[in-house]
């Protein structure tokens, strides 16, 4: 293994990277938006779960057609970049984490929110009455009670991360070390008729998918014997 | 005048008639090179009106094809960015040895959508730009050719932070027109549209030539429309087309 092109690892790397850092901020922004969405009686939440979903099901060329945009010197990434002096979001490892961030949320909120739903009013109730405050009660019940649906969210999150090819194509630029992930290093290596190297990376591919789906599906025998 | 346009009208409808049940229309798939996307649209339109053949097209990378073809994809004709991968199908035993020949040679230019912004290779030597667009130099012709021409300059090593590279001609030419790179490499032939912009036609002693090679098929030797195709691409209807599109001809430079 060690005559393989250090590109092959850098993407290895690259891709763990991204999807943790993607995972990382999901489970901070997408738990107060799942607790929402668990708990609100607003009339209109249906439609930001809507919204949030999306990506589930358009192809991912349409939100990486709209990256392109947004992010460009054109849109409002471009003015972001301007802050670093920088002209565009694309081509860059924070892009990448934008895009990623958006395109796996469904897959790191739903989980979360079906937990946070299975609990109902009554721990919570409960929790209250034995005068925990509100914010007390979500971190000392909510979370604890929820924790099977952080685990699935996390791990779905990750790994959708990690799958994702389309988005990161046209938004990405093949760029070694900063934008190359696992993915568009295999389709590269395919193209190049470097089939060894997409033997390596595909086949670890399939070892990682099938890790995965099986913790899920252990993650959820658990939470239903409980 | 009534009369007149009557019969063209019956005239017309007569020749339709007889060209589509005289001549059973047959149907090719085609892969072609990205960058030759718009002038094989147009060859294709022009064939189908001469012989009422369809030449369906698909678009992409040499690489990918030549990857496909060797699986068995459904193609019986490649108009390739290179001579390489028609040279591979043919001593593969995927492709017909006689049927090889150049259909165009590529033309590669520096472009960027900023007026005064590329005045020539000084453009590339001061660097002032944060992203120059390339496409993949691993599977597209147009992508190693313009590696070839930087290391040419003896820029490649200062510029190669700020490339970006697309998965095909096309991709490189979309980052620059949507502003997300400054400038890029791309074909002549994607440059045929109104005049904007500014542009350096790289000189020909930076890179060697693109030779885009077609090829037929073994799987399209007996298929009407596929050996039509290649004969038609031969042909002056198709030459003069490939001319308007910026490329050269064989035997020319």
């Amino acid at each position: 293994m060690g005559g393989l092109s250090s590109d092959l690892w850098q993407s290895v790397r690259l891709t763990i990277e991204l999807a943790a850092i993607t995972t990382v901020i999901l489970l901070l922004i997408g738990t107060p938006i799942a607790w929402w969405l668990a708990r609100s009686r607003a009339w209109w939440k249906e439609i930001v779960s809507t919204v949030i979903a999306l990506p589930l099901v358009l192809p991912p060329t349409v939100l990486g057609f709209y990256l392109l945009l947004t992010l460009g010197p054109n849109g409002p990434g471009g003015w972001v970049a301007g802050l670093w002096g920088g002209r565009t979001l694309a081509f860059t490892f924070e892009g990448l984490v934008f895009g990623s961030v958006l395109y796996a949320m469904p897959f790191v909120v739903q989980p979360i929110r079906n937990a946070f739903a299975a609990i109902g009013d009554r721990p919570l109730e409960v929790a209250a009455t034995l005068r925990a405050s509100p914010l007390r009660a979500f971190w000392t019940v909510a979370i604890p009670l929820a924790r099977p649906g952080f685990l699935a969210g996390a791990v779905l999150g990750f790994a959708h991360t990690v799958g994702e090819f389309g988005l990161v194509l046209m938004i990405g630029g093949n760029i070694p070390g900063r934008t190359k992930v696992l993915s568009v290093a295999i389709f590269d290596f395919v193209e190049a008729s470097q089939w060894r190297e997409a033997n390596i990376l595909a086949g670890g591919m399939v070892i990682f998918a099938f890790a995965v789906i099986l913790t899920m599906t252990l993650i959820e025998k658990r939470g239903i014997r409980r | 005048m009534r009369l007149t346009k009557l019969v063209g009208l019956a005239a017309g409808i007569g020749a339709w008639v007889l060209t589509t049940t005289s001549v059973p229309a047959a149907e090719t798939n085609v892969a072609v090179a990205a960058n030759f996307t718009d002038a094989a649209k147009e060859i294709a339109a022009a064939f189908k009106a001469k012989t009422g053949h369809e030449a369906v097209l698909s678009f992409g990378t040499s690489g990918q094809f030549y990857t496909q073809i060797t699986q068995g994809a459904p193609f019986q004709v490649l108009l390739s960015a290179d001579d390489a991968r028609p040279i591979k199908l043919i001593e593969d035993g995927l492709a017909v040895a006689d049927s090889r020949f150049t259909y165009a040679t590529g033309k590669l230019v520096l472009w960027s959508k900023t007026p005064g912004l590329v005045k020539g290779d000084e453009t590339l030597k001061a660097a002032s730009f944060s992203k120059l667009s390339i496409c993949n130099p691993a599977a597209a012709p147009y992508g190693a050719a313009a590696v070839q021409a930087m290391k040419a300059l003896k820029i490649y090593e200062t510029l190669q932070p700020k490339l970006v590279e697309g998965a095909t001609i096309t991709q490189a030419y979309q980052f620059v027109e949507t502003g997300n790179a400054e400038l890029g490499f791309v074909a002549l032939s994607q440059l045929t549209g109104p005049e904007t912009g500014s542009r350096w036609l790289v000189p020909q002693e930076l890179y060697s030539p693109i030779r885009q090679d077609a090829v037929l098929l073994k799987s399209g030797a007996g298929n009407e429309a596929a050996t039509g195709f290649i004969a038609f691409l031969r042909g002056p209807e198709a030459r003069a087309i490939i001319l308007k599109y910026g490329y050269a001809l064989d035997g020319q430079s």
